[in-house]
Order: structure tokens, then C-alpha cells, then sequence
């Protein structure tokens, strides 16, 4: 019975799109630990030698796939609840005042998540296929390297900043929001919940951003 | 009303006139002036269209009952926000001392797929009934009145479930947010049950079918921007829809029809 199928209801989709979202939140803790290994100022040693792991463990090869579905997954269900949330209101309002009830980026995760996407195929095209050529190759690659060169035009830099930028406002609603989404909404919880997703938006994209920034202005050698 | 403060506002109004819900709409410019402030926001469309009345016009078509804030019934969509300016109000509790005099307003009917214009401003709000039907319901003792406390219900939940149950069915939650979502209603009226033991027989399947009832209504998705809870005239909680979020979880999870 159609009424009752979860994948195709609106509150499993938010649900998938909820998992989905932490699933990536989770990918975001080992990428920016990994790369704050720069902040040593070690001329790129223990970052190369996270980078080769990374590179070459087994493991994180089938968690790449995984991050590679959650990824897909999260991108068709966005377009899925978009398109039928644009069918919702086919007669639009002349005037609106959202600002008045709700956050401006609450209400641009579809705009703010296009940035990422964007951002993610430039992203991936500087580091992640240079990465994967090398392996091919059976050539050690040195990320660190990479990155001195990526950082040290301008232009790269300036689109890494909007990236982060992108990153922190969606996730400042999207930690918060993929609880709420799984049910996970309690007195004692909730502040917690919004505290740490606040705290966990600005810090980890504060560590992306000095990245792209500190390289730029030579302060890591 | 004398002594109060009253002033008098002259107003200029863009309206939505609309035929019926065959034909598209427009927003028409109209003055109105020697609005008290003491007036209601449904009184100054009355004198409003008294003066279309007299003037040999259409009156223009709003709709409202109790006009103290209890029913529901009024939806108008005032300069951007359901209801008007202030919050925890209805627009009939919406008073003209909240404008300033040379204002000019905006008033639009709710848009929503779900909710069809009538006529102006008038919306079909039977959807909300079609859900609440879909839910089902209730099984209850027939015979002699239960003595009152014969089921204990802690306060706490006593008195969430009264809280959900404040809901008024106005349709301002689908009217403020950004994907004319039912989530604020539907969760309301699946909470105010599923909180007590009495909706506990039925809970599984009255969450699976409502939801279901929801999205087949057009509804959108909600994407938790708080806006509903934020305009409700009755503040009810974005709680409930969490509620409602695991109460379907766990549902779908386990109930099997027979």
C-alpha cells in the first residue's frame, strides 16, 4: 500500500537525508584532522605520511566507496524533496518575509549544498584525481606538495573560501536539522545537540579555511 | 474606544482578487482612510468592503468566524507572514495599531497546492480534514462515564498533549514555510494522541496513514527552518514533529497490516 512506504514518504526521505548528512559530518572529522597535520610546519612529513595511508589502506578504499554512495544518495534525495517541494506553492507569494520566522541559510541548504557540489568537482579534480593517477602509477604522490601549488594562486584560494564558507552555513542547519529529522528532539538533548553543531561548523571550517589561507601567505614551509 | 489612544491610519491595500479557482488572480490597489487603530484587521476589510458595496462593486472574500482567535478560520498573508506582523496572533487578534499611518499592505490568500483558492482570499482548507480522517479512530469504553483519574497520566504529558492539541488547524504553518509543508499540523494531531495511553491501541497505524494522507494531499517536505513554529498562532512546538518523526520511524519499522 502506497500510504504506507517509507522510502517514498516524506518523513523516510528526511530520515535518509538525515543519515546520509551525519554519515558525511563523520567524513569531515578524519578529512580536516588529517589535513590540520600541516599546522606541524614539518615541510608536509606527517601530513604525506596520513595522505599515503589514506591513499593505500584497504579499509579507507571501501569507506571511500561508501562516502562516494552516502554522497549520491544525499544529492538524489535533495533533488527528489526539492522538485516536489516546487510543486507544493505553484502560485508563488508577491511578498515574502522569511527573514521574519527563520535563518536565511535554513532556508538556502539547496543553494548553499549546489556551492559544495561545485566546489567539491573542483576540489577533487586538484587533489583527489592527481591522488589516484599516482596510485595507478604505482608513484608516491606528495599531496603536500600539491597543495603549496594549488594555494599559491589566488584564484584557487578564493574558490576554496567560498566552499568553506558554503560548508559552515549548511552545516550550521544541517547538524542540527538531520537530528530533528530523526526524531531526536528532547529538553535535556536538543541544547547539547545545537551547541556542538554550532561549535562543530565554525571550527572545523575555521581549520579548512586557514588551510588554503596560511599556505597562500607562506606560513607553512 | 475613546480614551484609548485612538488614531485614525489611512492605508493603501494591495489585495488579491481572484474569481475562483479556475481562473488566475491579480493583486488590486485599494485606499482605505479613517481606520481607527482600535479596529481589528478584519474590521478594516469590513469597512472596506462596505465601501465596495456601496460603490456597486464585489465585496472582496475573506474568510473568519469567531474573530477572537480561537477558530481558525482567518488566513490572510499580510506583507510576507501569515497572520501579519505579530506573532502568537491570529488576524483577527491582529489590530491596525500595529501599522503605521501611509502603509501600504500586501495581503495574499495561503498559497499552497493543497489548499485551492475559493474566491479573493478564501482558501479549501478540506485537506487538513482529510487527514485528520485518515487517522482513524479512537477506541473508548462505552457505558457509564469513567471515574476521572482512573488513568494516570503524568502532568507533564497531560500537559504536552494539550499543547498539541491547541492546534487550530489554520493552515499558517503551510502558509509560512518555504516548502508548504503540513508537518506542524499533522504532527500536532498525531501527538496530542500518541502522547496519552488512550491513543496508544490505534498509534501505529494513524501516524503511517496520516503521513501517507499528507503526502498524497501535495504537501512539501519539511526542512526544518522552524518557520511554522515561529508563526503558529497557538506556538506549537517543532517537538511535535520530531515526535512524529520517530513515532513514523518506529511505525514503519514495525506495524504490519492484517
Amino acid at each position: 500500500m502506497s500510504k504506507e512506504n517509507f522510502s517514498k514518504s516524506t518523513i523516510g526521505k528526511k530520515i535518509i537525508m538525515g543519515l546520509t548528512g551525519l554519515f558525511l559530518i563523520s567524513f569531515l572529522v578524519i578529512h580536516v584532522t588529517l589535513n590540520s597535520f600541516i599546522f606541524f610546519n614539518d615541510g608536509g612529513v606527517s601530513f604525506n605520511a596520513g595522505a599515503d595511508f589514506m591513499a593505500h589502506n584497504p579499509i579507507i578504499r571501501i569507506l571511500e566507496i561508501g562516502l562516494f554512495l552516502g554522497l549520491l544518495a544525499h544529492i538524489y534525495m535533495a533533488l527528489v524533496l526539492t522538485l516536489k517541494n516546487n510543486k507544493a506553492r505553484p502560485v508563488k507569494y508577491a511578498v515574502t518575509n522569511g527573514n521574519a520566522n527563520s535563518k536565511w541559510y535554513s532556508r538556502s541548504m539547496g543553494i548553499l549544498g549546489s556551492l559544495l557540489l561545485l566546489f567539491l568537482v573542483v576540489h577533487l579534480s586538484n587533489f583527489w584525481v592527481p591522488t589516484k593517477v599516482a596510485v595507478f602509477a604505482h608513484e608516491t604522490h606528495d599531496t603536500f606538495a600539491g597543495m603549496k601549488e594549488v594555494f599559491s594562486k589566488w584564484y584557487f584560494v578564493a574558490i576554496y573560501m567560498v566552499g568553506v564558507i558554503s560548508l559552515c552555513y549548511h552545516l550550521l542547519h544541517g547538524f542540527k536539522s538531520a537530528f530533528q529529522s530523526l526524531g531526536i528532539n528532547h529538553k535535556k538533548y536538543t541544547p547539547i545537540i545545537a551547541f556542538v553543531g554550532n561549535a562543530f561548523s565554525i571550527v572545523v571550517c575555521a581549520l579548512f579555511a586557514a588551510m588554503p589561507l596560511t599556505m597562500f601567505f607562506g606560513l607553512i614551509k | 474606544m475613546s480614551g484609548s489612544g485612538e488614531k485614525t491610519l489611512n492605508l493603501t491595500l494591495k489585495v488579491w482578487r481572484q474569481k475562483n479557482g479556475n481562473t488566475k488572480g491579480n493583486l488590486e490597489t485599494h485606499k482605505v482612510s479613517g481606520i481607527s487603530t482600535d479596529m481589528s484587521f478584519l474590521e478594516m476589510f469590513d469597512v472596506l468592503n462596505e465601501k465596495l458595496i456601496n460603490e456597486g462593486k464585489e465585496p472582496i472574500a475573506f474568510d473568519h468566524d469567531c474573530r477572537e482567535g480561537i477558530c481558525g478560520m482567518c488566513s490572510m498573508y499580510i506583507n510576507g507572514r501569515p497572520h501579519g506582523p505579530k506573532q502568537g496572533v491570529t488576524t483577527c487578534q491582529l489590530h491596525m495599531r500595529s501599522f503605521k499611518d501611509g502603509d501600504t499592505i500586501t495581503v495574499e490568500p495561503w498559497r499552497s497546492v493543497a489548499f485551492p483558492v475559493i474566491k479573493d482570499l478564501a482558501v479549501d482548507r478540506s485537506a487538513f480534514d482529510r487527514i485528520i480522517a485518515s487517522g482513524g479512530f479512537v477506541s473508548v469504553n462505552t457505558g457509564n462515564a469513567k471515574d476521572a483519574n482512573n488513568i494516570l497520566i503524568p502532568k507533564d504529558d497531560a500537559d504536552d498533549a494539550f499543547n498539541a492539541a491547541a492546534c487550530i488547524g489554520c493552515g499558517a504553518c503551510v502558509a509560512a514555510c518555504k516548502n508548504g509543508s503540513a508537518m506542524l499540523f499533522v504532527s500536532a494531531k498525531v501527538s496530542q494522541l500518541a502522547l496519552l495511553p488512550q491513543g496508544l491501541p490505534e498509534a501505529k497505524s494513524r501516524v503511517l496513514n496520516m503521513v501517507g494522507q499528507m503526502d498524497e494531499e501535495g504537501f512539501g517536505n519539511c526542512t526544518n527552518t522552524g518557520a511554522c513554529e515561529a508563526e503558529c498562532p497557538k506556538g506549537i512546538s517543532l517537538e511535535n514533529i520530531a515526535r512524529m518523526n520517530r513515532e513514523y520511524l518506529k511505525s514503519s519499522l514495525t506495524y504490519v497490516k492484517k
